[in-house]
């Protein structure tokens, strides 16, 4: 692959706004074993309402690239853009901020606050961003999601497809520029992973969200517009699946 | 800041109908409870023997002076709120016809006595009962002594100076009779109105004057300060100190007993707000985390922590200070009938101690690692493994060992006290953290060897290495303050048992004529009275201390000044009473015998300056003698002993003529025989201080009682505590639970587990809390409560079989829901 097909390959779309861009982006940690680097001098675009899968081995530095991505780290070199900010340019609570207004999360492990009900979990992020109508918002959002009647229900007593769909109306309540999936099924059955994936695309689409998935599961990868594949760091190929 | 407030008290009260808040709070509010209760029980038990104890002076504070006393002082304590009262004391002869007595006239104003009763009886020698105010104008009460030397009765006429009074009642006694032998002579009351009709006061005369106040606490110590810059020169401010040291020194001690029951409580409550803030702190990681991730400030995530932090803290001072409250008043209508009396009211300052302690601890406790949780970042919603960056050590524990410090300070407010508690109670952490490490490795290398419930819960204790240093420091502590506040209360009570028996001493006999003095003896002896020594008793004044006029020197105290100028009672003995320690010098044997060498009573020594080897000069008689100080001894005046300040060796002045004196343990019932010995021997005095040792051993039973019931409480307390802080550990324990038994491990073998490791950790923390309190309750007996302490080897074992049974049934209590939870549950809930 030569690198101007690469660079193409990584560039969103052209007549579409860029949502998120990436320049040079390394990251590199100190292991017992001496300077590690998890991700590997990282450059692409995402346009507007683009989803887009990063996809790679585990230890391939796909998690590590969505922290840097999201803000919830800072790379060791290299630039990001989120919404037209410089993500490096800020410190600590500017990228919070940030995030308040621009970003949605879904994760993993579903990181539900477990003193907190369904509702409450859902209208969180709506109140630290000091949304007046948080409850009706958070309600809508989980009806959205088939939750209407567990609105009431603490984490530890919804199944874990359950748990993620909360956190799939978390994530678009605030109806975040830019969605962060990571492995959004990946603690899933076959079943319930296909039915959240079916879910998190079809609310991606209505709400206009840009996606951004980090996943194993190559059938909701090839659901994504575009795959960014990583190996040892570094990205090998984002061409278009389609 | 709205917005965070608005969050926190949201957040919080989903927190806490989720449960989530239950052990910080649980924890909180019992420490409050704790605190304030031992706060009111101190405080009110305290007061009540204080009141107790003032009715030796009749008054908390006297004044006394030759000269009358000015108004001025009488409509300042009006002012302040204080009541007073007037009394007049003089020597006068009291005539029945042809009978007469040297008696000391008490003539007392309205309002008389301040504090404590006036019994009084129709005939002499019997039970009294409470008089309920003074004698009307024109009518006396003569004591049971005089009325048999004089022989009168109820409704005889008397004469004092001038006039004429009519007997109306016996006085059987009066609070402030005192336990010095001061007033030898019988004494009456009467009304101080009737004392001008008596034109016995003329220029010359022996008369005393004294005021008597009585009032809250407070006000009468401000009042006591403003006494004592104002009052002139010749007038002597008497307190409860001064009138009876013997309940004095009960008094002092059980104060500080109960001073440090309340820092007892104090370290409970550290202890358990300590490990509940770690659990709440740890159980936020991820919220906080999160919060991050979707959008939130550091400063936001922290205000809302302060806040929530801040919201605990009230909500469980209030509740604390109810329960604590309730708690205690529910405690002393129980021992109601054992105080005999109404207890004053409890003051608000537990409430205060309650409230700054819960914000002090929390914020102490908390707050470091709040912000520490701020600093979480915010990569640990996908890494896990990625907690909160290291912090300072400063910042980890220097608010919590500051607010601790200051905690106790506060309780305490005796430097004393507060230096030796917190110096030792630091090297006792100290030494528990060591220790602990030191388990915490050896369980390591041991669990090969033993079975697999202890080897899955000795391996915990060194894999959660830093947790069980926690809660070995912990229970160590927690165990150690309950073992000491025991060991105390044990000396404490024995000591007060020793000195107060059944058989002290209840009648002294003075004046005994060397003459009568067998058949004296003898008719005591038939009567069935236990005497005591008999010591000669011969008066003499000081009147050279190393060659230099004594009445030329200055002395350090009032004491001194008074001990100079009085004439004294002096004896000689060839042997040490068993109730006189010498403390420096030798006592003389038997070659000594004839030397003029004297021994001078400690109290002595130090208000008048003296040093072995100094010479007093002393009028005997007449006669000058001269006599070299061999030894000072330390007396138990507590005993009831015939004791004197200066003894002289065997062979100086055995000739000099002079009275004996002795004392005896009468029998109740034997008012008759007393009245027909006071027939026979006239010149002897009788002196009854059956009321002085009722009035004693009251004091001292309160304190025992208060002693006791604040024990009970803060053990009680501290267990609460305690068990709350096992609580703390619940969460880790759920997760490991659910795997190991879906690892196939059954329900027992997983208890078994638990408990391996509870009584492990309470074994060697009862143990290290057994030797702290040991070398803890030595310092406490021997410096602050200045009694013998006597080694307890029993503690060892409610050391280490206590503690052990106490961690494992609080470890069982608290892991039982989480092994009863099922695994599935559990591990669908995730880590």
């Amino acid at each position: 692959m030569s690198h101007q097909q690469t660079a193409s390959a990584q560039a969103a779309p052209e007549n579409l706004e860029v949502v998120l861009k990436v320049e040079n982006l390394t990251k590199q940690v100190n292991s017992p074993e001496g300077l590690l680097t998890i991700v590997r001098d990282v450059s692409f675009e995402i346009a507007a309402g683009e989803p887009v899968a990063i996809v790679g081995a585990s230890g391939a530095g796909k998690s590590t690239l969505l922290a840097l991505l999201a803000g919830l780290d800072t790379p060791t070199s290299g630039k990001v853009w989120l919404a037209g900010t410089d993500l490096t340019s800020l410190d600590e609570d500017g990228r919070a901020r940030l995030r308040a207004a621009r970003v949605g999360f879904v994760f993993q492990a579903f990181h539900l606050v477990p003193a907190l009900t369904a509702l409450e979990n859902v209208m969180l992020p709506l109140e630290l961003a000091g949304r007046p109508d948080a409850r009706r918002a958070a309600r809508d959002a989980l009806t959205r999601v088939g939750l209407r009647d567990r609105t009431g229900h603490y984490p530890r007593q919804l199944s874990g497809g359950e748990q993620q769909r909360v956190a799939l109306a978390r994530a678009f309540v605030t109806q975040p520029a830019v969605l962060f999936a990571d492995e959004p099924t990946g603690n899933l059955d076959t079943v319930t992973g296909a039915r959240i994936g079916e879910l998190l695309f079809e609310l991606n689409s209505t709400s206009r969200t840009t996606l951004v998935l980090v996943t194993h599961d190559n059938a909701l990868a090839a659901r994504c517009g575009r795959v960014l594949r990583m190996e040892a760091g570094g990205l090998v190929t984002g061409g278009l699946v389609r | 800041m709205s917005r965070a407030l608005a969050l926190a008290l949201r957040t919080l009260g989903r927190e806490w109908r989720s449960g989530e808040l239950g052990v910080l709070m649980l924890a909180l509010t019992i420490a409050v409870a704790a605190l304030t209760g031992v706060g009111f029980l101190v405080g009110r038990i305290g007061a009540a023997v204080d009141l107790q104890a003032a009715e030796v002076l009749a008054a908390d504070i006297r004044l006394g002076s030759p000269q009358p006393i000015d108004d001025a002082y009488f409509e300042e304590a009006a002012r302040r709120g204080i009541r007073s009262a007037r009394t007049t004391n003089l020597l006068s002869v009291v005539f029945n016809g042809e009978e007469s007595q040297l008696t000391n006239l008490r003539a007392v104003g309205e309002g008389y006595p301040l504090r404590g009763d006036v019994m009084i009886a129709d005939e002499p020698f019997v039970p009294g009962r409470v008089a309920g105010g003074i004698p009307g104008r024109g009518e006396v009460w003569p004591d049971s002594k005089l009325l048999v030397s004089i022989n009168a009765q109820v409704g005889s006429e008397i004469s004092i100076g001038a006039a004429t009074f009519r007997v109306t009642r016996v006085l059987i006694s009066r609070p402030d009779q005192g336990g010095s032998f001061a007033e030898l002579a019988p004494s009456l009351i009467m009304n101080r109105e009737d004392v001008p009709a008596t034109e016995l006061i003329q220029p010359g005369s022996r008369v005393s004057h004294a005021a008597l106040f009585a009032g809250d606490r407070e006000k009468i110590d401000e009042f006591k300060a403003w006494l004592q810059e104002n009052k002139k020169r010749g007038e002597r401010i008497l307190d409860i100190a001064q009138a009876s040291p013997q309940i004095k020194n009960a008094v002092d001690r059980a104060g500080r007993f109960l001073s440090l029951a309340s820092l007892v409580s104090v370290l409970l409550c550290s202890i358990a707000v300590a490990m509940s803030a770690r659990r709440y702190v740890h159980r936020h990681l991820d919220s906080v985390a999160l919060m991050k991730t979707l959008g939130a400030t550091r400063s936001f995530t922290l205000g809302v922590s302060v806040l929530q932090l801040l919201l605990i803290a009230v909500i469980a001072a209030i509740i604390g200070s109810v329960i604590g409250y309730l708690a205690q008043e529910w405690l002393l209508r129980a021992i109601r009938s054992l105080l005999l009396r109404e207890l004053p009211p409890a003051d608000l300052r537990p409430l205060a101690v309650g409230f700054i302690t819960s914000v002090a601890l929390l914020a102490g406790f908390a707050l470091p690692p709040l912000i520490q949780l701020s600093r979480v970042p915010t990569i640990r919603v996908l890494r896990r493994d990625i907690g909160p960056p290291p912090p300072f050590v400063m910042l980890a524990f220097g608010p919590a060992v500051l607010a601790v410090v200051f905690l106790v300070y506060w309780v305490v407010r005796d430097v004393y006290l507060f230096v030796v508690f917190t110096a030792g109670l630091a090297i006792f952490l100290a030494l528990l953290a060591g220790a602990g490490a030191l388990l915490v490795s050896v369980a390591g290398r041991l669990r090969g060897s033993v079975g697999v419930a202890w080897r899955y819960g000795v391996a915990n204790l060194s894999r959660r290495r830093s947790e069980s240093l926690v809660q070995i420091v912990a229970f160590g502590a927690g165990i150690m303050v309950l073992l000491l506040l025991g060991l105390v209360r044990n000396d404490l009570e024995r000591d007060w048992r020793i000195s107060l028996p059944d058989n002290l001493p209840n009648y002294f006999f003075i004046n005994i004529p060397a003459n009568e003095r067998d058949t004296f003896m003898s008719e005591l002896a038939s009567r069935g009275a236990q005497p005591s020594r008999v010591l000669p008793m011969i008066r003499g004044r000081l009147v050279e201390i190393n060659g230099a006029r004594s009445d030329r020197l200055r002395f350090r105290t009032q004491d001194g000044e008074e001990f100079a100028g009085r004439e004294q009672n002096l004896t000689w003995a060839a042997e040490l009473g068993p109730d006189n320690r010498v403390v420096s010098g030798k006592w003389w044997t038997a070659e000594d015998a004839g030397k003029p060498l004297i021994s001078v009573a400690t109290e002595y020594q130090e208000s008048m300056g003296l040093k072995l080897g100094d010479t007093l000069t002393f009028d005997i008689a007449g006669e000058t003698i001269t006599a070299t100080i061999a030894s000072f001894r330390k007396v138990k005046w507590d005993s009831f002993q015939p004791n004197f300040f200066i003894v002289f060796a065997p062979g100086v002045i055995d000739n000099t003529t002079g009275t004996y004196m002795t004392s005896v343990h009468f029998p109740g019932g034997e008012a008759r025989s007393l009245a027909t010995l006071a027939r026979r021997f006239p010149s002897v005095s009788i002196f009854d201080i059956e009321d002085l040792l009722d009035r004693v051993r009251s004091v001292f039973d309160k304190a025992v009682l208060a002693v006791q019931s604040v024990f009970f409480f803060t053990l009680f307390a501290g267990l609460t505590v305690m068990m709350a802080a096992v609580q703390a550990s619940r969460d880790e324990r759920r997760y490991e639970s659910a795997m190991l038994r879906t690892l196939g491990a059954s329900r027992t073998t997983v208890l078994q587990g638990v408990l391996a490791e509870f009584v492990t950790l309470g074994t060697l923390s009862g143990v290290l809390a057994a030797m702290g309190a040991s070398i803890g309750g030595y310092f406490i007996a021997t410096r602050v409560l200045e009694m013998k302490y006597s080694f307890d080897p029993l503690v060892w074992i409610v050391g280490a079989g206590g503690g052990a049974l106490l961690v494992a049934f609080s470890g069982w209590l608290a892991t039982r829901s989480v092994i009863n939870y099922p695994p599935v549950a559990t591990l669908r809930a995730g880590s």
